[in-house]
C-alpha cells in the first residue's frame, strides 16, 4: 500500500487544510498546519497526548473551530455554521472515541436515523442499508438491541456502520479504539483496515502503531500542536529523524 | 361535613372543581411548549434567542405569580387588549410555570452527553435536528420527575385565579364562607379536591417514569 502513496497524492487533494492554527486560551494547539490528503489515502496521525491530533481531526468537520488558515474538503472551503456545512458533515464521516451511539434509539436505528432525516432515503431503503452494514462490520444479529447491551467493540463497530450508511467520501477516526478492552481493539482495528482495503480516504487518530503500520500509506507524528514528522509507517518506525519521534517511539515500542 | 351535599353546593364545587381542571389542564399544555421552545431558546447558537430565553426566566420565575395575574389583567386592557378572565388566568400560569418547565428542560438537556449531540452534527444534522431527534427526545426522559413537580404546583398556583374572577375551586369557598358554613369543613373538601388533582398527576408521572426508564 506504501508504494502508491506518491501517486496518490498527485490528484487534486480530498482534503487539504493551508495554514491552520488554533489557540485553546493561551495554549497554541494547532500551529501552522498544512496537510494534503489525498482520495483513498489512509493517513494516521499519532503523537504523545496534548500534542493536538484529535483537534487536527475534529477540525475538518469543524467539530472544531479554528482561528486562522483554511481547510478545504473536495476543493470546497468549509462553510459557517449552518446548512451548507450541515450538508458537508453529512458527507465526513466521524467515529468518536466514545462510540456515541444515539442510546434512545436501537442499532438499526442509530444506522438508519440521519440516512432518512438527513440523506432524505426512503426509509426501506435506510434499513437495507443499514442492515447490510452492520452485517458489513460484524454486528447484524445485534440489529434490534440498544447500544447499551452491546460491548464496546460492538458498539463501535455500529457506529463505523453509522457513519458509512452516509456515504462519506472520507472518514475520521478520533481514536476509535482507546475506550476499549484490549480483546476488543482488533475487531474494530479489522473492520478499519477492510474499509481502507476499499479504497476509503481515512484520517485515523490512534496509539495503535500496529494498525499505523498495516494500513497506513503515511504517518504524521505530531507535538506541541506542529507536524513534526511525515513520513511511510515503514520509514517512520524503522527510521524516525527527528529526536520527539525516536523518544516517542521508544516510549511506546519498548515493550 | 355534610355541607357539600346540601343546597345544591355539589354542583357549585363540581363547576369550581372541573374549572380548575380546565385551567390547569390548559395551562400545563402552553407551559409545556412554551418551557421546550425557551430550552431550545437557551441552548440555541443564535445569541438574540438566547438572550430571550435567558431574560424571560428571569422576569416570569422571580416574579410572584400574583403580581402577573395583576399584570395580565389590568395592563393588557391598558393597551387595548381586551381578554376574559379566564384567559388572562391561563395566560399568566402559561407565562409563569413555562419558565419553571424552561428551566427544567435546560436541566435536561445538559444530562445528555455532549457526544450525542458531536454525533448527530457530525451526519449532517442541523440545529432543529440535533435537539428534536437526539437531544430532547434522551433529555425529556430525565427530567420526567422534576416536570411532575412543575405540573403539581400548578393546579395549586391556579387558586390566585380565584381571586381574579375565575369561578374555580378555590373560589367556592368565598361563595360557602359567605353563607356562613363550617369554614373547616368547607377547607376539608377543597384540599381534597386538590389532593385527588395533585394525586392524580403524580400516578401519571409515576407511569411515565417507568414507562421511559433510561437505558444507557
Amino acid at each position: 500500500m506504501t508504494e502508491n502513496s506518491a501517486e496518490l497524492r498527485d490528484a487534486a487533494p480530498l482534503v487539504a487544510l493551508r495554514g491552520v492554527n488554533k489557540h485553546y486560551g493561551a495554549l497554541h494547539v494547532l500551529q501552522d498546519i498544512d496537510l494534503e490528503i489525498a482520495q483513498g489515502e489512509v493517513v494516521v496521525l499519532i503523537g504523545p497526548s496534548g500534542s493536538g491530533k484529535s483537534t487536527l481531526c475534529r477540525t475538518i468537520n469543524r467539530l472544531e473551530t479554528i482561528d486562522s488558515g483554511s481547510i478545504e474538503v473536495d476543493g470546497k472551503p468549509l462553510p459557517a455554521e449552518g446548512r451548507e456545512l450541515a450538508k458537508l458533515r453529512a458527507q465526513v464521516g466521524m467515529v468518536f472515541q466514545s462510540f456515541n451511539l444515539f442510546s434512545h434509539k436501537t442499532v438499526l436505528e442509530n444506522v438508519v436515523l440521519a440516512q432518512v432525516k438527513v440523506g432524505k432515503v426512503a426509509k426501506a431503503e435506510a434499513e437495507s442499508t443499514a442492515r447490510e452494514l452492520l452485517e458489513r462490520v460484524g454486528v447484524g444479529a445485534q440489529a434490534d438491541k440498544y447500544p447499551s447491551q452491546l460491548s464496546g467493540g460492538q458498539q463501535q463497530r455500529v457506529a463505523i456502520a453509522r457513519a458509512l450508511a452516509m456515504n462519506p467520501k472520507v472518514m475520521l477516526f478520533d481514536e476509535p479504539t482507546s475506550a476499549l478492552d484490549p480483546e476488543m481493539v482488533n475487531e474494530v482495528l479489522e473492520v478499519m483496515r477492510s474499509l481502507a482495503a476499499r479504497g476509503m480516504t481515512m484520517v485515523v487518530v490512534t496509539h495503535e502503531m500496529g494498525f499505523a503500520r498495516s494500513a497506513a500509506n503515511r504517518v504524521l507524528f505530531m507535538a506541541d500542536g506542529r507536524i513534526v514528522e511525515e513520513n511511510t509507517p515503514d520509514a517512520f518506525f524503522t527510521a524516525p529523524r527527528t529526536d520527539r519521534a525516536k523518544d516517542f517511539l521508544s516510549k511506546i515500542l519498548q515493550h | 361535613m355534610g355541607l357539600i351535599f346540601e343546597d345544591g353546593n355539589l354542583s357549585a364545587f363540581a363547576e369550581g372543581f372541573l374549572r380548575t381542571i380546565e385551567l390547569s389542564a390548559l395551562s400545563a399544555l402552553f407551559s409545556l411548549l412554551l418551557g421546550f421552545v425557551l430550552a431550545a431558546f437557551r441552548v440555541s447558537p443564535v445569541p438574540v434567542l438566547r438572550y430571550f430565553g435567558t431574560a424571560w426566566v428571569t422576569v416570569f420565575r422571580n416574579t410572584p405569580l400574583t403580581l402577573l395575574f395583576f399584570a395580565v389583567t389590568f395592563m393588557l386592557p391598558s393597551l387595548n387588549v381586551h381578554i376574559d378572565s379566564f384567559t388572562a388566568a391561563v395566560i399568566a400560569l402559561s407565562a409563569y410555570t413555562g419558565s419553571f418547565i424552561c428551566e427544567v428542560v435546560r436541566a435536561g438537556i445538559n444530562t445528555v452527553p455532549l457526544g450525542q449531540a458531536e454525533a448527530a452534527r457530525s451526519l449532517g444534522m442541523g440545529f432543529g435536528q440535533t435537539l428534536g431527534l437526539v437531544v430532547l427526545p434522551q433529555a425529556t426522559r430525565s427530567v420526567i420527575s422534576p416536570l411532575g413537580s412543575v405540573f403539581i404546583a400548578l393546579p395549586r398556583n391556579s387558586a390566585i385565579a380565584g381571586a381574579f374572577n375565575v369561578p374555580e375551586l378555590f373560589s367556592f369557598q368565598k361563595v360557602l364562607s359567605e353563607e356562613a358554613y363550617d369554614i373547616f369543613a368547607i377547607f376539608f373538601w377543597i384540599a381534597l379536591a386538590y389532593l385527588a388533582i395533585s394525586f392524580s398527576i403524580n400516578a401519571v408521572f409515576s407511569i411515565l417514569e417507568r414507562r421511559m426508564a433510561v437505558a444507557r
